[in-house]
Order: structure tokens, then C-alpha cells, then sequence
């Protein structure tokens, strides 16, 4: 019995990393900003599209560069077209905004890249690693790619925490994260940090689309994945990077494990038909959060003085 | 215009006719400037002054009279908040700055503190007193020395450097905002009010580093305040604001003694202390009017 449910555990930690990257992408622009990015699921979709289409006619590293390339373009785009016109405008019209660009990127990746469902081939091979057969009869059954994903997730996460720890760029980051108007006044340019938060999460948005484009091939479904982020920003917190973490975490393995714990459950007790109960598991958890701790797992602790 | 005609300018009766002043060059000047705020609020209606390198210049006036707008005129931070300069211009160093952005405004050694210090609150005060250095290219050997210099002027923030500046206190505060400023190795600081809320010796601490730097490293200030009697005391000269509008301006040894400043700003009549219950606000506007 520990066996399965170790494997559900870990499988469901891999999708957990998913709902991480994307979450990290909305807590970057965040916080850096004010503005909730609706567009983080289709940029997203529109890296994954990069990728799986430049990489059929050339070498997966030298998609991935040219996608990175892209992304930062992307994101100039939209700070020269979208954020700069929309200066010191309510959340809510900028909101609006993003849910235009979300629109905008699913269309328009489609008219650029075609609407089929592609591959992306990371070039690791498919067979699973067993582990621990000593341990659990016929071993633990791990998908190389998880692992190879999780990998890469760790470090992407590594590498953005020492660059706003220590950079010069990420404290100015940090700074706009708290006071935009008086990073201004010590000649901190705004424009230029919205620059670089989007672009940075245009990069992060190539990493989740890779991941995700490999295990279940590229479509528009992507998208959707910025729907899952919700809950875990909500557990995790709007403005805390460790927190999308672990949040993508909890809501990824906690889901795949409600299922398989208490699906059976619902049957035997209720009689019920089962299932489905990974659909609705990180909403009603999200809602719990609400309900008992809005701030989530790590939010920014409001500093106010008495 | 208008703004002008009904402006006094005091003489300080005793100083002979200032021949040396004449030569002291201009570091900021504002001509004439308008402020609107939203397309339709007229809040600065022709405000001049001009503030002489090397000197502590005090912008004095009550609650409401466009202290704050004329100095985030100065320094470009008007538009973040829908303000803008509509008429008359502002003179940094000899060039025209108004349509500067904040960023190469401070690049050119003009830098803001803006009123209720505006610390970064999850920040260590170190750390705010490096995001100070950003427009700074003269490499980290450099930017550690002035770390070191702050210090020293400061050394109550030396002990907190590594606390988050959220939960430092109000003085400490507005040193580290000071001292921010300061990591732009800037030739102006446009000073807001850097005595809001904070005890009277912590006041004259501040005020007493103020003037250290102006001597020192020769910085020079402009100062708004709401504490007449400290702001006059440390700076050379002075202009009061009522309305969006200069309404008197002078050494300020001549607005210290002078019976309006007293009687309205610093709460001295006739010798003796008045309530401002029994001030009738048209009374002045009567007398300088006139």
C-alpha cells in the first residue's frame, strides 16, 4: 500500500512543480508591480509554442535561446504598449489589460505557430527509473522526466532568489516591490524594473512550458494552467516566491493523493461514483486559506507602526 | 504673474547691501512655475525661488500651501500622481530639467526625501541605503566608501544597519531616507519635511547632521517645513508659501524678526504667546496684501 502512495506523492510533488512555475511567474510580476497578470498561462502557452516549433527545424538549446529572445521581446512589447500607457491607472483596468494581452498571446500564437498539438522532445528517454526495490516489491516508479524537471526548477528557483538577494537590479526590484514612489525619487526607473520582471517571467513561463509541453504535448489546455495558479498564489501567498513554491507543492501533491485517498472513501461510505475530486481539491483548499489565513503560508507580513 | 505682484521681499535691515552674494552662483532655480493637478486643480499658482549652491534654503508654510507639490515639481515625481507643470520653468545647474525623469534627474545630483520618509519597509536599512547608489556607476570600492562615510554622520543607524527598516524607529528612519539620498552622491537634496512626527532633540539631531553635510560635503538643501522656528534657524533664507503662492521671502534672520512670521508661523505677538483661536486668518491676508 505505502508503495502507490509514495508514487502518488511523488508524482503528484512533479505537477506540483508545474503549478510552481507558473505560480512564480505571477508572484514576479506581482510584486514588482502591482498587477496581476491574467496573461502568465498564455505566455506560457506561447513559450511552449516557441520552443516545440523552433526545435523542429534546429537543436533544442538553440530554441530555447531563440525563445528566450522572444519572450524579452514580448515582454518590451508590452511595457512599451500596454504598462507605460496605463501609468498610475486602478488594479482592476490593468487587470483588464492583462486579460486582453492573455487573449491576445493565445490568438496569436496560434496565427505565428500553427493549432495543432505539438511536441517538444527534451531528449530524455521515456523509460521510468525504478527505485528502492529493496524496499517496496517491484520499486518505486519514477518518470525521468519529472526528475529532470524538478532539477531544473530548483535551480531556475535557486538562481532568482540569489539575483534579487544580492543583486544591485534585484534589491532596486525589491525596493519597487515596496514603495514605487520612492524608488522613483532615488532614481530607480520603473519602466525599466516592469522590463525586466517580464521578461524574467517570460523566461520562467519557457521553463513551465517545456516541463508541461513534454509530459502532455502543446496546446492551447496550457493556458489553463494560470487557473490552477490561483489557488496556490492564494496558499502561498501573492508576494512570496518560496511560497509559490511550496504552495504549487502542497496543491500538486495534495490533489493527486485526495484522489486517491478519498475517491475510495466516497464510494465505499456515500456511495458515490468517485473521481474528480482533483478538479475541485486546490479551490476548496484555496478557500479554507481564505476563510483562516487570507495573507496565505508566506505572505508579505503587512509592517505597520503604532 | 499675478503670484509676483503680491510678493514681499524682506531686506535684512541690518546687513550692508550684499556684495559677495552676488557672485554666489545659482544651483536651482524656479521661475514662475504652475501645477495642475487632474487636468483642472490649480495648486501651485506662479511659485519662484532659487536656491544658491552651497546653501540651506527653507520652504516654509502650513498645511495645504504647496510645499510638497513644488518640490516633487522640482524633482519630476508629479506625474505618478496626475500633476503637472503647466507653466514657468525649473533651472537645475543651468539646464532646463522639467521634462527630466526622475532617474536623470538624480543621475544629475538632484535628489528628493520625500515627506513621512518612505522607507522600504522589508528592506534592511543597509540595503536601503544601497538602493540609493542605483544610478551609480563608479563601481562597489566606491559605493562602500560613502556606506562608510553615511555611517559616520549616522552612527545611530550603523548599530541597526542590519535591521528591517519596517520596524526601526521614526528617527532612525528618516536617517536611513536621509542617508539614501545621500548614496546618489547628489549636489541637491529637495528635503520634505524631516521633522514629521518626530521628538524635538531627535529634530535637532537631524537638523544638526543637515547642517553638517551642507558644510562639509557641500550639499545643498532645500527644506520644506512646518517647523518655522527650526527650518529658520538652520537655514540662511526662506520662503513662505500660503495658497500656492510666495507670499513673503527673505534671510532668514530678517523672517525671524519680522512681526507677520512671528505672529502667524512661530506664535510670538507682541511678546507675548497667543492662541491661534484668536488669529483671524483675513487679518493677514489684509496686511501683506497691502
Amino acid at each position: 500500500m505505502l508503495g502507490p502512495i509514495l508514487e502518488t506523492l511523488i508524482g503528484g510533488l512533479m505537477t506540483g512543480v508545474l503549478y510552481a512555475l507558473v505560480a512564480l511567474g505571477f508572484v514576479l510580476i506581482f510584486k514588482a508591480s502591482g498587477v496581476f497578470n491574467f496573461a502568465q498561462g498564455s505566455m506560457v502557452l506561447f513559450a511552449a509554442l516557441s520552443v516545440a516549433r523552433l526545435s523542429e527545424v534546429m537543436p533544442l538549446i538553440v530554441a530555447v535561446l531563440i525563445a528566450i529572445v522572444i519572450m524579452v521581446a514580448l515582454a518590451y512589447a508590452i511595457e512599451f504598449l500596454v504598462l507605460r500607457r496605463l501609468v498610475n491607472q486602478e488594479g482592476i483596468i490593468l487587470f483588464m489589460a492583462t486579460l486582453g494581452i492573455a487573449y491576445f498571446l493565445e490568438g496569436f500564437g496560434e496565427a505565428v505557430w500553427g493549432s495543432d498539438i505539438y511536441k517538444i522532445n527534451l531528449g530524455i528517454s521515456k523509460n521510468p527509473l525504478f527505485l528502492f526495490e529493496g524496499i517496496f516489491p517491484g520499486g518505486l516508479l519514477i518518470d525521468r522526466e519529472e526528475i529532470a524537471a524538478a532539477v531544473a526548477c530548483a535551480i531556475l528557483v535557486a538562481g532568482l532568489a540569489i539575483f534579487f538577494q544580492v543583486t544591485r537590479v534585484g534589491r532596486a526590484l525589491r525596493a519597487v516591490a515596496d514603495d514605487h514612489q520612492a524608488a522613483q525619487s532615488v532614481g530607480i526607473p520603473l519602466n525599466y524594473i516592469w522590463l525586466i520582471v517580464w521578461a524574467v517571467s517570460g523566461i520562467v513561463a519557457i521553463a513551465a512550458g517545456m516541463v508541461w509541453g513534454s509530459k502532455l504535448g502543446v496546446q492551447f489546455s496550457i493556458s489553463l494552467v494560470a487557473l490552477k495558479a490561483l489557488p496556490v498564489l492564494i496558499l502561498g501567498g501573492f508576494t512570496s516566491i518560496p511560497g509559490a513554491i511550496i504552495g504549487g507543492l502542497i496543491i500538486g501533491a495534495g490533489e493527486k493523493l485526495a484522489e486517491v485517498l478519498l475517491s475510495p472513501m466516497l464510494v465505499k461510505w456515500f456511495d458515490l461514483a468517485g473521481g474528480g475530486i482533483e478538479n475541485w481539491f486546490a479551490y476548496v483548499l484555496a478557500l479554507v486559506f481564505l476563510l483562516f489565513r487570507p495573507q496565505g503560508l508566506f505572505g508579505e507580513r503587512i509592517i505597520e507602526r503604532i | 504673474m499675478a503670484g509676483n505682484t503680491e510678493r514681499t521681499t524682506l531686506e535684512a535691515a541690518a546687513t550692508p547691501p550684499p556684495a559677495v552674494l552676488a557672485v554666489v552662483e545659482t544651483i536651482l532655480a524656479v521661475n514662475n512655475i504652475e501645477v495642475v493637478y487632474n487636468h483642472v486643480i490649480l495648486v501651485l499658482k506662479g511659485v519662484s525661488l532659487e536656491v544658491p549652491k552651497g546653501g540651506i534654503v527653507a520652504l516654509l508654510g502650513a498645511n495645504g500651501a504647496g510645499k510638497t507639490t513644488t518640490l516633487k515639481a522640482i524633482s519630476n515625481l508629479l506625474h505618478a500622481e496626475r500633476g503637472e507643470v503647466t507653466k514657468g520653468s525649473i533651472v537645475f545647474e543651468g539646464a532646463e530639467v522639467h521634462s527630466l525623469t526622475p532617474n536623470e534627474l538624480v543621475r544629475r545630483g538632484c535628489i528628493q526625501v520625500m515627506e513621512g520618509r518612505r522607507c522600504f519597509a522589508h528592506l534592511t536599512v543597509e540595503e536601503n541605503l544601497l538602493t540609493g547608489a542605483f544610478t551609480r556607476k563608479d563601481g562597489n570600492a566606491a559605493v562602500k566608501r560613502d556606506l562608510d562615510m553615511i555611517y559616520s554622520y549616522f552612527p545611530r543607524i550603523k548599530e541597526r544597519r542590519n535591521a528591517t527598516a519596517g520596524y526601526t524607529s521614526g528617527g532612525e528612519q528618516q536617517m536611513c531616507a536621509l542617508g539614501r539620498a545621500l548614496m546618489s552622491r547628489p549636489k541637491m537634496i529637495l528635503l520634505d519635511e524631516p521633522s514629521m512626527g518626530l521628538a524635538p532633540q531627535i529634530v535637532e539631531e537631524i537638523f544638526n547632521i543637515v547642517r553638517d553635510l551642507n558644510a562639509k560635503e557641500g550639499v545643498s538643501f532645500l527644506l520644506a517645513e512646518q517647523n518655522t522656528n527650526m527650518a529658520l534657524k538652520y537655514a540662511s533664507y526662506g520662503y513662505i508659501l500660503e495658497n500656492g503662492r510666495v507670499v513673503l521671502d527673505g534671510e532668514a534672520k530678517a523672517l525671524r524678526e519680522n512681526e507677520d512670521v512671528k505672529e502667524f508661523y512661530l506664535g510670538i505677538a507682541e511678546g507675548k504667546r497667543k492662541s491661534f483661536h484668536d488669529v483671524k486668518h483675513y487679518k493677514r491676508r489684509k496686511r501683506w496684501l497691502a
